[in-house]
């Protein structure tokens, strides 16, 4: 037992050496990525922000009314605004808001692409359940620190973070999706001579429309629950309030700040719960 | 005659190594002796078959005899391990189990179109949609794709029901769809795997007809599999019978009927009602009647009515009184 532990196998360092290496010779790529998302967010933060308040809570009660029709969740959303600018937690919504619209951009974007590879290649997906169960079972903070490594503090270690966290999610619903589509169906494509993209577009997608949908529900709801993680590696949003309450003990103000973070998620599923119906 | 599809010492064999399993196959071994030696599934072993343009030819046999197999290699649904399926591409005969992609493609969006047996629809669009989904796929302009699709149609008289999702159909309704579909693409050659078995007796009977109807209208070439001997003689001129992978007779309802190949095929006929198919030659003894006689090829159906008022009926072909028909020549024709 003595010899065993005195034996320790390096994985500590291993990981240390593999992210020193990452990190003198992948420097462009991380580079060019913080680039290509700190664009993305400054530019959803941007259009959050300039209008007035008004004229942004109003846009997201015609955006509802438009996804949803009748007049209730419309509603429902715009007194949820309401109550948040009373809270005065306004600027810290729009940071959070930023931070999910991100995720989602980034998270779709690569999601759904992955998915639909994986569910025409089995042995891809084989491989890749793994990987996809250690990016949701490995604990948050054990991937800040590399975040932090990588991209310094703020919005984009963030952002990182949290697309690790929720990214299996859309892959995984976007592969149920596609490779469960019947046969019979695929079948009658190609019998009238469908090509390989029109396949894609005209059945698997259609057919796979509810899941990847789900995986958009998904997505958001994981990216919201990330913020207070997000917090942590410097990004702004309603996380931040959270863990100054923490640091503080601040009953009054961290009850606060978590009933307004539930406001934010329950507006946002209900606004896109388009399945059900 | 010119021919539509020609199947040619076809073999069709799955699994991973099926040029393993080709020898014992020649030596005539089962299916369940092939798998048991080289887990190889036969699906069709030399089929050879002929099939002429503008007739409806039946592939029929037990469920697992290959029907589906050989009809699906005529649009490469099943890829051929040997031997080839000619089909006539306007003139010229394309070997589909050779061709590229490209020139598969083409046979597939304007030579050959299919009808299933589960409908094969895709739910979230309308009937029209659904309708002109072959022509999508082809790329004709949507102008010219509505009038197609209206056209179908009223062909099978779903006008009114254009715009309605086909879950909302019955399995009759959602049938004709598929036949709509199929045919809207005017291809010449059309494959219809067991497409009434899923339905009630009482629709399967009328879309039979309905079929019939509009065969005499477009005359297309049609491959059909059955597994219903009743529906395979009503429909088909010829009927190609399968067993285990193989064909073992083909020919028309009557040949099939009057000299069946083997106790196989003996089987199935003995199942049947024989009216429809005899004719007159097929019952009479040699002989002299008297009076005015019937053609040759009278259906026996009809022979008998005419028996009430003449009870020796002459039976003429070419001019010539050939036998005689009585009541119990048919009786005695019958009771074999
Ligand atoms: N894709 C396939 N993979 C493996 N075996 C198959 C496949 N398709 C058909 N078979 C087998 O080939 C044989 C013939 O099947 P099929 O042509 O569907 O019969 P039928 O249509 O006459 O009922 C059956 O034993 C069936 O199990
Ligand atoms: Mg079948």
């Amino acid at each position: 037992m003595i010899w065993l532990s005195d034996n320790k196998i390096p994985i500590g360092d291993w990981a240390e050496a593999a992210f020193g290496w990452l990190q003198t010779n992948g420097g462009w790529f991380f580079d060019g990525m913080a680039v290509a998302m700190e664009t993305l967010i400054e530019a959803i933060l941007w259009c959050l922000q300039t209008p007035p308040e008004s004229l942004v809570i109003a846009a997201f009660v015609a955006l509802t009314w438009v996804i949803q029709r009748g007049w209730k969740l419309p509603l429902f959303i715009g007194l949820g605004f309401l109550f948040i600018v009373n809270q005065g937690y306004w600027e810290e919504t729009t940071e959070s808001l930023t931070l999910v619209l991100s995720a989602c951009v980034v998270c779709m974007g690569i999601g759904v692409p992955i998915g639909i590879a994986a569910a025409h290649r089995p042995r891809l997906y084989a491989w890749m359940r793994p990987v996809l169960d250690l990016m949701q079972t490995l604990p948050t903070f054990v991937y800040l620190i590399p975040a932090i490594v990588f991209f310094g503090i703020g919005m984009v270690p963030g952002l990182i973070a949290t697309v690790i966290f929720v990214v299996p999610a859309p892959i995984r619903l976007t592969h149920l999706g596609i490779s469960g589509t019947p046969t019979a169906l695929l079948e009658a494509a190609e019998s009238f001579g469908a090509t390989p993209s029109q396949t894609l577009w005209q059945i698997e997608l259609p057919y796979a429309l509810p899941q990847i949908m789900a995986g958009l529900n998904q997505t958001i709801m994981l990216s919201l629950s990330m913020v207070v993680i997000a917090a942590l590696v410097g990004a702004d949003g309603l996380g931040v309030p959270v863990v100054r309450a923490l640091n503080r003990v601040d009953t009054g103000l961290g009850f606060e700040s978590g009933f307004v973070i539930v406001v934010v998620a329950i507006m946002l599923d209900r606004m896109l719960r388009v399945g059900d119906k | 005659m010119k021919k539509a599809v020609i199947f040619d010492k076809v073999c069709i064999m799955f699994g991973s190594a099926p040029q393993k399993a080709l020898p014992l196959a020649d030596q005539g071994k089962s299916r369940s002796e092939i798998q048991a030696e080289t887990d190889q599934v036969l699906g069709v072993h030399n089929c050879s078959l002929d099939v002429d343009e503008g007739e409806i030819l039946v592939l029929m046999g037990l469920s697992g005899s290959g029907k589906s197999t050989l009809l699906r290699s005529v649009n490469g649904l099943n890829p051929v391990v040997r031997g080839s399926v000619s089909v006539n591409d306007g003139g010229e005969m394309v070997d589909v189990a050779q061709c590229n992609a490209k020139t598969l493609r083409h046979i597939r969006q304007s030579r050959v179109a299919m009808v299933f047996q589960q409908f094969g629809l895709l739910p979230w669009r309308t009937v029209a949609e659904n309708v002109g989904f072959g022509l999508e796929l082809a790329g004709v302009p949507e102008g010219e794709r509505t009038t197609r699709v209206e056209a179908q149609l009223a062909l099978v008289g779903l006008s009114e029901r254009a715009d309605a999702k086909v879950a909302e159909l019955s399995g009759g309704m959602q049938q004709r769809v598929g036949l709509a579909r199929a045919f809207a693409t005017e291809a010449p050659i059309l494959l219809m795997d067991e497409p009434f078995s899923a339905l009630d007796p009482l629709i399967r009977t009328r879309l039979q007809d309905e079929l019939l109807e509009l065969q005499a209208r477009l005359k297309r070439t049609i491959i059909f599999v059955s597994h219903d001997l009743d529906e395979a003689f009503k429909l088909g001129g010829r009927i190609a019978i399968m067993e285990g992978g193989r064909i073992v007779q083909c020919g028309t309802p009557r040949e099939i009927f009057s000299n069946p190949a083997s106790d196989y095929v003996a089987d199935f006929v003995a199942n049947m009602n024989p009216l429809g198919v005899l004719t007159a030659r097929d019952v009479m003894v040699p002989g002299e009647g008297e009076g005015g006689g019937v053609h040759a090829e009278m259906p026996v159906r009809d022979v008998m009515l005419r028996l009430r008022e003449q009870p020796r009926l002459s039976v003429e072909s070419l001019g010539q009184r050939i036998g005689v028909v009585t009541a119990q020549s048919i009786v005695d024709r019958l009771s074999v």
